[in-house]
């Protein structure tokens, strides 16, 4: 197995066991962040600072070097155009997020505990993202994300 | 909020960020979930698909054992399986036409300052925090 792939999976268990141990994965706690008008929940923005720290400081290393370790170059958007389509994909994302709670990690996330709701949700996604590729897919340059 | 409360979410959030700050280091790529998601599907033409399955079965396999030996999550869901499928519909399409979700945008982008991530990032936030407003407190769904 190439040591990229090796790395792609770490990073990925750390990711997934963060999801668990900060709650994200429950929609019932995000949920109750994003509802200030109830009794609100603050510790989300417990999790937002807490990831931004060590990747903000990733993304300074990243600055003083030309190649990450295990690939060529590095493949960051350089795209700084705020356009239309990027509020208005923000904007649809954003509803469907406040109608359950289930953003795209914790969804994935939520499948190891077997919830017919994270499937349901992870399967409805996956649609919704080949609803996008067929619509809009073959005019876009640069899809990665951002 | 009790006084260690905010320990579980900061621990979880200093995971997330130091997952998605190695991924940038050692493979040169963004940690965001919906791009990774959609690349693993081959909904995407970056070549990133292969490590894309990678570290999604890694997410799955992490929370698997963070629950195991952690912390058990007490997942609360209310909504029905129709609103379950339409917010996975606006999930999936509305993260590709923005390119990027909560981890792109919101861990990734703005800790390098991108000015998309920072409008992304404000625009879903408000708009999902409106979102539960309307339904909880206009329409009266139940917490």
């Amino acid at each position: 197995m190439r040591t990229s792939m090796i790395a792609s999976i770490v990073c990925g268990l750390i990711f997934g066991a963060g999801l668990v141990i900060s709650d994200m994965v429950n929609p019932g706690r995000v949920l109750a962040f994003l509802d200030v008008a109830g009794s609100w929940d603050p510790s989300l923005a417990f999790v937002m600072g807490g990831a931004l720290v060590p990747s903000a400081v990733a993304y300074v290393i990243r600055r003083r070097r030309s190649a990450p370790l295990l690939d060529s170059r590095f493949h960051v958007p350089a795209n700084t155009a705020i356009d239309r389509r990027l509020v208005a994909g923000a904007a649809l994302f954003g509803i469907g997020w406040g109608l359950v709670g289930f953003c795209p990690g914790p969804a994935i996330a939520a499948l190891s505990t077997g919830r017919w709701e994270a499937v349901l949700f992870v399967a409805a996604m996956l649609v919704g993202m080949s609803a996008y590729r067929v619509s809009w897919g073959q005019r876009l340059p640069n899809d990665s994300a951002d | 909020m009790t006084e260690i409360s905010f320990l579980w979410p900061l621990t979880g959030g200093l995971l997330i960020g130091i997952s998605a700050g190695l991924y940038l280091l050692l493979n040169g790529r963004v940690a965001g979930i919906s791009g990774l998601a959609a690349a693993s599907v081959g909904l995407t033409h970056d070549g990133s698909s292969k490590l894309g399955v990678g570290f999604l079965a890694g997410v799955v396999a992490g929370a698997w054992l963070a629950a195991s030996l952690v912390r058990r999550p007490d997942i609360v869901v209310t909504a029905s399986p129709a609103l379950l499928i339409a917010a996975g519909l606006f999930v999936g399409y509305g993260t590709r036409l923005g390119s990027g979700c909560t981890s792109g945008h919101g861990v990734c982008g703005l800790a390098r300052l991108s000015p998309r991530s920072l409008a992304a990032t404000a625009v879903f936030m408000t708009v999902a925090g409106a979102t539960v407003f309307v339904s909880r407190h206009i329409l009266g769904a139940q917490p």
